[in-house]
């Protein structure tokens, strides 16, 4: 199985990698067209700001690459954010294979921002392929700030707000925490990713 | 509902786990890797590196163990001590760390926290602020890391909390100088001030001894983490045992 891991130049590029080397699974890190679309498996990671990353994708020209894909692609964090159509993060029109907009989070007075720590989920698709193996009562690590609703979450949390935790559409799935650093937990979600 | 995190802090020294008390006097307590993964199997929340010798020698802090850590656990980690560019904190990053925290480099130069943020966003970017209490005021201390190089940056606690979260820091760890090393808990009353001027997370940092001076920040001073290094380093206070302990008193902990 070979595995594409975007180099979409955000900073979290490593922590994927080894993760996926933890799970015994090789990837390449690439911005390469061609390798990303004959990659069995596709994970679009990224850290940072959406008009940032959505340049970087486009100086790469890879835009479209992405949104042609096929075959079945993990977002995360930023990645998530990307998958939507359009991001109030630096007015960001994104990758668009999920409908809807990326906004602030908007939290009540005593929460903070960024969203910063382990939470829950709650599995609003406990069949989708991603949920194998979680109860539910699993600890994952977030971080951000933004936020997509929950039309198309097939988990969501909550911060103030519920917002979409886990996306799907179609090939296309995305969580909003770093699996890579959510333990146990993030090892299993990763590890269903990579087994459907 | 996010769960408060419990931050094992590793002082780091010539690539080994060191601790000292009031930041002097430094023990070795053995090495980073086994250390990250003991912590991780434990349960820790996160993690923080901290390379004392970094700032004050104007050295950047080293990649390789960066690295090292990041190939082994997976569990959130930062690394503070001696970034002080963008380039560094990618490397940094790049290598696998989830967030940098700058201290005494900010201090110099302010406009670093703004061009961390807009390179990695403010997620990515933690401001330490060491405070010390002086007659009646909370005042900033630099280069704590080296004794003999401190410096009085000239700045209240509270305007640096204020502007470091306009520069775009997206936690703050405020380390209570007159409590770190002293076991006797941590500055509940500075820290439920400083609670109150901070948007972002605020994890307390200097002065755990005991089970209970978790129970007293997490309830008293509202913060989001709470970081301690010998209590856990010693065996003293083991986190499953803490995090147990915490939940049976209301505070929401990953158990």
């Amino acid at each position: 199985m070979t595995i594409a891991v975007i180099h979409s130049g955000g900073a979290n590029l490593g922590s994927v990698i080894h993760a996926l080397n933890r799970l015994g699974a090789q990837s390449v890190l690439t911005r390469d067209p061609t390798e990303i679309r004959s990659a069995d498996k596709v994970i679009l990671p990224g850290v940072g700001a959406a008009a940032w990353a959505m340049n970087a994708l486009r100086e790469a020209g890879l835009v479209e690459v992405v949104r042609g894909l096929s075959q079945p692609v993990l977002g995360i964090c930023l990645g998530l954010q990307l998958m939507f159509e359009h991001s109030e993060e630096g007015d960001a029109d994104c990758l668009g294979v999920i409908p809807g907009t990326v906004g602030k989070m908007d939290v009540e007075a005593g929460l903070r921002l960024p969203h910063m720590g382990w939470n829950q989920l709650v599995w609003t698709d406990p069949d989708d392929p991603l949920a194998r193996g979680l109860s539910g009562q699993e600890w994952f690590y977030f971080v951000h700030s933004f936020a997509a609703p929950i039309e198309h979450a097939a988990a969501t949390s909550q911060h103030g707000q519920r917002f979409a935790a886990v996306v799907r559409k179609g090939n296309f799935a995305a969580c909003q925490f770093h699996p890579e650093k959510s333990a146990a937990a993030g090892a299993r979600l990763l590890a269903n990713f990579l087994a459907h | 509902m996010v769960a408060v995190r419990l931050i094992p802090c590793l002082d780091v020294r010539d690539g080994r786990v060191v601790k000292g008390v009031r930041f002097r006097d430094h023990r070795e307590m053995g090495d980073i890797v086994e250390l990250a993964e003991r912590y991780r199997d434990e349960g820790a929340d996160e993690l923080v590196f901290y390379d004392i010798t970094a700032s004050p020698q104007r050295r950047s802090v080293e990649v390789e163990w960066v690295e090292k850590v990041a190939a082994a656990i997976d569990i959130p980690f930062c690394v503070a001590g001696g970034i002080r560019d963008v380039a560094t904190a990618r490397a940094v990053l790049h290598a696998g760390a989830d967030k940098v925290s700058v201290n005494s480099p900010a201090l110099e130069r302010p406009a670093l926290i703004s061009e961390l943020a807009e390179a990695f966003g403010s997620q990515c970017v933690v401001v330490g602020i060491d405070s010390i209490r002086e007659d009646r005021t909370l005042r900033v201390r630099q280069y704590t890391g080296d004794p003999d190089n401190m410096v009085d940056p000239r700045r209240d606690t509270e305007h640096w909390v204020e502007e470091v979260q306009r520069l775009g820091a997206g936690e703050i760890v405020l380390n209570c100088m007159d409590a770190d090393g002293v076991r006797s808990g941590y500055d509940i009353d500075q820290l439920r001030h400083i609670r109150s001027l901070c948007r972002v997370p605020l994890i307390a940092s200097g002065g755990a001894g005991e089970e209970g001076h978790f129970l007293d920040v997490f309830e008293q001073a509202d913060v989001d983490g709470a970081l301690a290094a010998t209590v856990f380093h010693s065996g003293q206070i083991a986190i499953p045992d803490l995090k147990r302990w915490l939940a049976g008193r209301g505070i929401v902990t990953r158990c």
